[in-house]
């Protein structure tokens, strides 16, 4: 029997409920006083002009964009890095340097062509 | 041992480790204000007090949590209910979530009975940590999205894409501690790393250890990359819209994410449990040696801590004419009397030799209180920072996340692995 899986399984209902209890619970406690006021968006003491989703840099969805691509990349090092030393016993060690190398390299190359063509550039 | 002990130990180790983790946070709290009032050469939080009993300011964290609990839920007319709702759920899912595979000691085995103050012992434990941490990037994206204001979408945006950016420098720089380690368990890692300090991984992998302590600090959002929720840019940035104890929440979520990170940091940079010199072996044992010492050092610590603050009473007799005089009493006599009998039973008793369970659960107990204590230092750095440093510009941010850590990050790599080459040989 999974001990960890059912102590996992115990941890996210408590979790769970500490949001429920935190979030949901105390919101009943609190007196609510109400006025129109209260609705309007905080800016400062001043209307709200436009929609408050207005639109956003594109900017933001290309750092996300980018950030999916090297994150797989990373993921694809941990199993490499975990068996290396095995492979450096074994006196194998260079050869998986080296073809880490290579992957690291074809990985540097779109990072430099992205730093290049000024995606990683915030200041206008 | 049948299986309903395990399933009873299982929940008790879950229950008992949330209400730790969720109990610091009062105390880190706590230890965040009088830290910013001492670096401002000010006094902090000292006027709070139960029945004139204010204990340095504590009971402040005590009325902040009534005072929160207890206030009106706001939102704004341009709400999404379910997502503003579901939100500081996740915020607060993730933190107490993320303790699951933290080993704060050994296992402590007794005869045939083992226990390990750990709740999930996962083969691929750092990976865990990793993967539901970086899900606090939806908590604050729902957030800022749902609120309806335009401070609240800033912020969202802003820390959003600050977070992904530092994960990507944090997992580069975890990559070092795989190749020496060769393994994705903590036990491992700290097991690997022993109890001499020159063989700890922040002296083998320092550029590793800057590199993931600056991602942690921008993962937490706080000082020097508090982007997301710069008071003086975007009022409160993505919890802008909330009020009472859905944002008590986000708050309490964000203290849990700074002892978590201090608890990775020790574990994976600092030996974890292992106390500096004196490895489980040689603790297990002198064991009998160590209560001695450790008898002898309470002892004399109690006393002198309980004199000194009888000392203050007695000096500052009728300062305040009420209940407030009496504060130092509270702690000082029981101190003095615990001084007392540590020092009059070490002269009955005499030396103790311990039986081997005692000496074993002496070490767990021992290990378990350099491991906090370790941990509690890193917090202590978290906030040190946090009221030194000025916050960056957000170009500035991003220039460091691209295109500094994440070059440092690949070399950093190749740095490890011919040192693990070099080690191995």
């Amino acid at each position: 029997m999974n001990l960890n899986g059912i102590s996992l399984l115990f941890l996210f209902a408590l979790a769970v409920i500490v949001g429920l209890v935190m979030v949901v619970g105390t919101s009943f406690l609190g007196k609510w006083r109400g006025n129109k006021a209260r609705f309007i968006p905080y800016e400062c003491g001043l209307d709200p002009v436009g929609s408050p989703r207005s639109r956003m840099p594109l900017k933001f969805f290309l750092v996300a964009v980018i950030f999916i691509i090297f994150d797989i990349e990373v993921v694809f090092l941990y199993p490499w890095a975990v068996v290396f030393r095995d492979f450096v016993a074994d006196g194998k060690g260079v050869l998986m340097l080296v073809e880490m190398a290579v992957f690291l390299g074809i990985l540097a190359l779109g990072f430099g062509y992205l730093w290049v063509r000024g995606a990683l550039e915030w200041e206008e | 041992m049948d299986f309903g002990t395990d399933i009873l130990i299982a929940l008790g180790k879950v229950v008992l480790i949330v209400v730790m983790v969720l109990n610091l946070i009062p105390l880190l709290i706590w230890m965040e204000r009088k830290g910013a009032a001492y670096i401002q050469d000010r006094r902090g939080p000292n006027r709070c007090h139960i029945l004139g009993i204010r204990l340095g300011g504590i009971i402040h964290s005590l009325a902040d949590a009534v005072k929160l609990v207890t206030k009106g839920s706001t939102s704004t007319s341009a709400t999404f209910h379910p997502l503003f709702v579901i939100a500081p759920m996740i915020s607060l899912f993730v933190a107490c979530v993320t303790v699951a595979v933290i080993p704060f000691t050994e296992p402590l085995v007794i005869g045939d009975f083992t226990f390990q103050f750990q709740i999930a012992d996962l083969s691929a434990g750092l990976l865990y940590v990793i993967a539901l941490s970086s899900l606090s990037v939806y908590a604050i994206l729902l957030a800022g999205w749902s609120s309806g204001g335009k401070f609240s979408l800033l912020g969202a945006l802003r820390g959003s894409s600050q977070m992904i950016s530092y994960e990507l420098a944090m997992g580069l720089a975890i990559v070092a501690i795989f190749l020496v380690s060769g393994s994705f368990r903590l036990n491992d890692i700290v097991a690997e790393q022993g109890a001499i300090p020159w063989h700890w991984n922040a002296v083998r992998l320092p550029l590793s250890f800057i590199l993931l302590f600056t991602a942690m600090f921008a993962e937490t959002n706080r000082l020097p990359f508090d982007l997301p929720e710069g008071e003086s840019e975007l009022s409160a940035g993505y919890h802008t819209e909330y009020s009472a104890m859905r944002f008590g929440a986000f708050f309490m979520a964000e203290y849990a994410h700074l002892v978590v990170g201090s608890l990775i940091v020790t574990l994976l940079f600092f030996g974890g449990w292992h106390i500096p010199f004196l490895s489980s072996a040689t603790l297990h044992a002198h064991a009998s040696d160590v209560l001695r010492i450790l008898w002898i050092i309470g002892g004399i610590k109690a006393l002198l801590l309980g004199a000194f603050l009888v000392r203050h009473f007695v000096r500052r007799k009728g300062y305040w004419g009420d209940l407030r005089d009496y504060e130092f009493l509270v702690f000082g006599v029981p101190l003095l009397l615990v001084g007392l009998a540590l020092a009059v039973g070490f002269f009955v008793v005499g030396p103790v030799v311990l039986p081997e369970w005692a000496s074993r659960l002496l070490v767990f107990l021992l290990q378990l209180g350099v491991m906090l204590a370790k941990t509690l230092f890193f917090v202590w750095v978290f906030i040190w920072v946090r009221w030194t440093l000025p916050r960056f510009r957000y170009d500035q941010l991003m220039r460091l996340g691209w295109k500094v850590m994440i070059p440092l990050g690949l070399v950093n790599i190749f740095i490890a692995g011919m040192m693990t080459m070099y080690l191995e040989r």
